[in-house]
C-alpha cells in the first residue's frame, strides 16, 4: 500500500468546505428519501463517467477508520475499481478490502453485493443519469414539477411501451422504483436483479451523479418498491444454471466467452462472493479444481 | 273555417309588430329596410302562407322566427309548453332549445355536411328532437321513401345529389320531427309534380297533427291546397 | 335545414360549466385581450373566430390555464357541482383538472402528443396518470378509443411519427377524450390539414361532441368550421369581443362592420 499523501492534498482529496457542502446535501437527501438534491459538483481528477459523483460522496463520508471497498460490475479488479481504490488509498490512507463483510464504505457501479449488507455499512452508487422521467420528458423544469406533485403516470408509459414491444417489462437496468411511498427514483444503472436488495436494507444507500450534480439517498430500512402493472408484476431475472465456478444459485451471473468456438460460461458477477464461496469449498461445473476436471 | 275551429286554440306563434333593417357597413352604412310592423299569429293546425312580391322580405320573416336573423323591433312569441318565449329577445341557448323542441325549419337549400349520409342527415334531426335512434331511423326511411328518393342514395352523403334530390333530403329532415311550429321556405321550388304532391300530403298530415305552419310557396297550386290564410307582409308597412 | 347545431336531446342543465368575466391580458403596453366574459353550458360548443392577432389564441391560453390573466375571473363547475375559481386552484389541482376533466387539442399534434411513444401509450397516458395499473385494461381502452377516432387497431404499437397529419390529429383527440373530460379546448384543430382530411375530422369531432355531451371552446379562423361545429360564436378583433351570439345568426346576419367584412370575405360559409 502506498503511504498517504501528507502534503498537497486534504484528506480524501476534497477540501473540508466542499465536503461539508456535500454532507449537507447528503443529509438533506437522507431526510427526503429518493429526492434528488442538487449539489455543487467539483471537478475531479478523472473524467465524467468514471464515477466522479460517487467519488465525491465517498470522499465526504470517509473517515480515517473506514475500510473501503470499490466494485465495478460486481468486480473488485476492473480498471475503474482499482483506480478509485488506489485514489483513496493515496489521498486518504484508508484501509481497503475486497471482502464485502469487512468494508464500512462500498462504492459501486452497477451492482449491489450478494452478501447481505449490515447496519454499519454505507453503499455509495455512481450514477450517470439520476432522472428516471427523462426518457419521456426531457424538460428538467417539467420533471421537477412532476416530482413535486407526485405525477408519476409517465413512468408507467415507459413500462407500457416495454410490454407492448416485448411482451414483458424488458427494462433490465435502471428499473424505476418508488422510495418510501413518495419519490420516484432511478437506481441506475444497477440491474433490476438487485432492486429487491434495496428494499428495507440495513445499510445506508447514497447516490452521487457528478455530471448532473445530484445526490439522493435511501436511508436504512426504507421501502423501495419496483413499479409494475397488476397483470405484469415486477420479477427479477432468473438464471438457468448456477455459477460455473462456485455453484452459487440465486445470484447475478456474467457471461464469459471462453474461446472462438462459442464456448461460454456463466459466473458470479460479484467476484468477492464467488471467491469466498470457493474458499469455503464450493465448486461449480467448470471450476478448475472440481473433481471431474481433475486429471 | 270549420266549426271545430270556432273556439280557436291559443296561438302557437305570435308576431307582434316585428321589423328589421339591414345596415350594410361595406356599402358606406347604407340602410336596407326589410320589413316593418309585421303582425300575425298562427294557431295549432293552421297553415299561414306569406304573400307579397319577390324581395318583400318573406324569407327574412321566417329567418327572424327561427333566429337566423335578428329582430330589430317587436316580439316573436313562441309557445313552449305553458310558457310564451320571446324569440326576438331570447338567449342563444333558449333559441337552440326552441329549435330542438318546438320549431322546425325547411330552408331553401340543404346545407351539406361532409361524409354524413342522407339517411343520417334526416335521422339526426329526429334524434335531436328526442326520438330514440331506432324510431328516428325508421321515420327517416319512411319519409325518404315517400319523397321518392331512390334507396341507393340513402347511404350516400348528399353533396353529389342533384338540387331536387338535396331538397327532398332537406324536406325529410324538416318533417321527421313533429315540431309544434314548422317554417317552410319554398320547399317545393325544385320539385316535380309527383314530389310536390307528396309534400302537400305531408303538410296536410302535419296540420291534422296540430302543427302551426308558416310557409312561402311560389307555386299557386300548392299554395291553394295548403293555405288556411295568406298574409301579405307588405300591407303592414303600407298601413303604418 | 337548420344551420346551427342542435344540442343533444338530454335535458338542458341550467348551470354554467364555465363562467368567465372581465378577462384581460396585457403584454406590457400591448393588449392581448380585454374584458371578455361569457358563460358556457354543458354540451355547448363555443367558437372564437377572428384573424391573426385578434387575441383569440391569447384568450384560449387564458381560459385553459396556460397563461395568467392580468385581470378577470374564470370559474369552473367541478364534478362535485361546486363552481370554483380556476385561478385560485393550486398547481396540483390545476394540473389534475387539465389531465382529467379538461382536454386541449393543439393545432400541431406534435405539441399534444408524445411523438416517440406508441399510439396506445399516448392514449393510455392519462389513464396511467390517474392511477390505472392494469396493462390489459389500459390497452383495451386504448384500442377502443383508437377505433372511435377511426385508427386501425393494428396501429396501436406504432409511434405517431409514422402517422399522417389527419391520423395524428385524431390520435390527439383520443388521447384527450379517454378520461371523459367535460370541457375541451381546441386551437385550430383542422388547421394545416388537407380539405378532405379536414372534413373527416370535423365530422368525427361533431359526432364525439354530441355523443359525449362535451362542452368545447374552439378557436378557428375558418368560419365554415365554426358554422359546422359550434352553437355559439364570438368574433374577436384587436383583443375585444365585438360580436357574439348564435352561430348562424352571427354568420347570416352579421351586425358589426368587421363581422360583415369577415363573412363577406369568405367564398361560402
Amino acid at each position: 500500500m502506498n503511504a498517504p499523501l501528507t502534503s498537497g492534498y486534504n484528506f480524501a482529496y476534497l477540501d473540508e468546505q466542499t465536503k461539508r457542502m456535500i454532507r449537507r446535501a447528503i443529509l438533506k437527501a437522507i431526510a427526503i428519501p429518493g429526492y434528488q438534491v442538487p449539489f455543487a459538483s467539483r471537478e475531479m481528477p478523472m473524467p465524467y463517467g468514471w464515477g466522479t459523483g460517487g467519488v465525491q460522496v465517498t470522499a465526504a463520508v470517509l473517515g480515517a477508520d473506514d475500510t473501503l471497498k470499490v466494485i465495478d460490475q460486481g468486480s473488485d479488479d476492473t480498471t475503474n475499481a482499482v483506480s478509485i481504490r488506489k485514489f483513496f488509498e493515496k489521498t486518504a490512507g484508508v484501509a481497503t478490502t475486497t471482502v464485502t463483510s469487512e468494508a464500512t464504505v462500498i462504492q459501486t457501479r452497477h451492482r449491489i453485493p450478494e452478501t447481505p449488507l449490515k447496519e454499519d455499512q454505507i453503499l455509495v452508487y455512481q450514477v450517470p443519469i439520476p432522472e428516471p422521467l427523462r426518457f419521456l420528458e426531457p424538460r428538467e423544469t417539467e420533471t421537477r414539477t412532476m416530482h413535486a406533485l407526485e405525477e408519476y403516470g409517465l413512468m408507467h408509459v415507459k413500462l407500457y411501451e416495454d410490454i407492448a414491444r416485448h411482451g414483458h417489462i424488458a427494462t433490465t437496468y435502471a428499473y424505476p422504483v418508488k422510495v418510501a411511498g413518495r419519490y420516484l427514483m432511478d437506481p441506475s444503472p444497477t440491474p433490476r436483479f438487485d432492486n429487491p436488495k434495496m428494499h428495507q436494507s440495513p445499510a445506508l444507500q447514497l447516490f452521487g451523479a457528478g455530471r448532473e450534480k445530484r445526490i439522493y439517498a435511501v436511508p436504512p430500512y426504507t421501502d423501495v418498491v419496483s413499479l409494475d402493472f397488476e397483470d405484469h408484476p415486477f420479477e427479477v431475472n432468473k438464471f438457468d444454471k448456477p455459477c460455473a465456478l462456485c455453484g452459487a444459485e440465486g445470484v447475478y451471473l456474467d457471461e464469459v466467452i471462453l474461446d472462438d468456438r462459442g464456448g461460454r460460461m456463466f459466473v458470479c458477477s460479484d467476484t468477492d462472493h464467488c471467491e469466498t464461496r470457493r474458499a469455503d469449498g464450493n465448486r461449480g461445473e467448470m471450476s478448475p479444481d472440481s473433481s471431474e476436471n481433475r486429471p | 273555417m270549420a266549426a271545430a275551429h270556432a273556439s280557436p286554440a291559443a296561438p302557437a306563434l305570435v308576431l307582434d309588430r316585428i321589423g328589421k333593417t339591414f345596415t350594410m357597413h361595406l356599402q358606406g352604412g347604407a340602410r336596407l329596410p326589410v320589413v316593418r310592423d309585421v303582425s300575425f299569429s298562427v294557431a295549432p293546425g293552421e297553415c299561414v302562407v306569406l304573400g307579397g312580391p319577390s324581395g318583400a322580405g318573406k324569407s327574412s320573416v321566417l329567418k327572424m322566427i327561427y333566429g337566423n336573423y335578428r329582430c330589430d323591433q317587436g316580439a316573436i312569441l313562441v309557445r313552449d309548453g305553458s310558457e310564451l318565449v320571446d324569440a326576438a329577445a331570447a338567449e342563444p341557448r333558449r333559441i337552440i332549445r326552441l329549435r330542438r323542441q318546438r320549431v322546425g325549419y325547411v330552408s331553401q337549400f340543404l346545407r351539406v355536411i361532409p361524409r354524413v349520409s342522407a339517411l343520417a342527415v334526416v335521422a339526426q334531426a329526429a334524434v335531436a328532437f328526442g326520438l330514440p335512434e331506432g324510431l328516428a331511423g325508421a321515420r327517416a326511411r319512411d319519409l325518404l321513401a315517400r319523397l321518392n328518393l331512390p334507396e341507393r342514395l340513402w347511404s350516400l352523403p348528399p353533396a353529389t345529389f342533384s338540387g331536387g334530390e338535396q331538397q327532398r333530403v332537406n324536406i325529410a329532415r324538416g318533417f321527421v320531427a313533429t315540431h309544434d311550429i314548422l317554417l317552410l321556405d319554398e320547399p317545393t321550388a325544385s320539385l316535380d309534380a309527383k314530389n310536390r304532391a307528396a309534400v302537400v300530403d305531408l303538410i296536410h298530415e302535419r296540420k291534422r297533427a296540430g302543427s302551426a305552419i308558416v310557409g312561402i310557396f311560389h307555386d299557386d297550386d300548392v299554395r291553394e291546397r295548403v293555405a288556411d290564410r295568406i298574409v301579405d307582409i307588405t300591407r303592414f308597412a303600407a298601413a303604418a | 335545414m337548420s344551420a346551427a347545431r342542435e344540442l343533444p336531446a338530454a335535458e338542458m342543465p341550467e348551470l354554467p360549466l364555465l363562467s368567465v368575466d372581465g378577462l384581460s391580458k396585457f403584454y406590457g403596453a400591448r393588449l392581448g385581450c380585454i374584458d371578455v366574459g361569457f358563460d358556457l353550458y354543458p354540451g355547448e360548443v363555443l367558437a372564437i373566430v377572428g384573424e391573426s392577432g385578434s387575441g383569440k389564441s391569447t384568450l384560449l391560453s387564458l381560459l385553459s390555464g396556460r397563461l395568467a390573466p392580468s385581470a378577470g375571473r374564470i370559474r369552473y363547475r367541478m364534478r362535485d357541482g361546486e363552481l370554483r375559481n380556476v385561478l385560485g386552484l393550486t398547481e396540483a389541482e390545476r394540473r389534475l383538472l387539465m389531465r382529467t376533466d379538461w382536454g386541449f387539442v393543439h393545432q400541431d399534434p406534435a405539441q399534444g402528443l408524445r411523438m416517440a411513444v406508441s399510439a396506445g401509450a399516448n392514449v393510455g397516458e392519462r389513464l396511467m396518470a390517474v392511477g390505472q395499473r392494469h396493462y390489459g385494461d389500459i390497452r383495451a381502452t386504448a384500442t377502443d378509443w383508437l377505433g372511435r377516432v377511426e385508427i386501425d387497431s393494428d396501429r396501436i404499437d406504432d409511434a405517431p411519427r409514422a402517422f399522417s397529419g389527419g391520423m395524428r390529429q385524431r390520435l390527439q383527440i383520443a388521447r384527450n377524450l379517454v378520461t371523459h373530460p367535460r370541457l375541451v379546448f381546441m386551437d385550430e384543430p383542422t388547421g394545416g390539414l388537407d380539405v378532405s382530411v379536414q372534413a373527416r375530422l370535423l365530422d368525427l369531432l361533431r359526432g364525439l361532441v354530441d355523443d359525449l355531451g362535451l362542452s368545447v371552446v374552439i378557436v378557428t379562423h375558418d368560419l365554415a368550421v365554426a358554422r359546422l361545429i359550434s352553437h355559439r360564436l364570438m368574433v374577436m378583433r384587436q383583443g375585444r369581443v365585438i360580436e357574439a351570439g348564435l352561430t348562424d345568426q352571427v354568420l347570416d346576419d352579421p351586425r358589426e362592420p368587421y363581422t360583415q367584412l369577415l363573412v363577406s370575405s369568405v367564398l361560402q360559409v
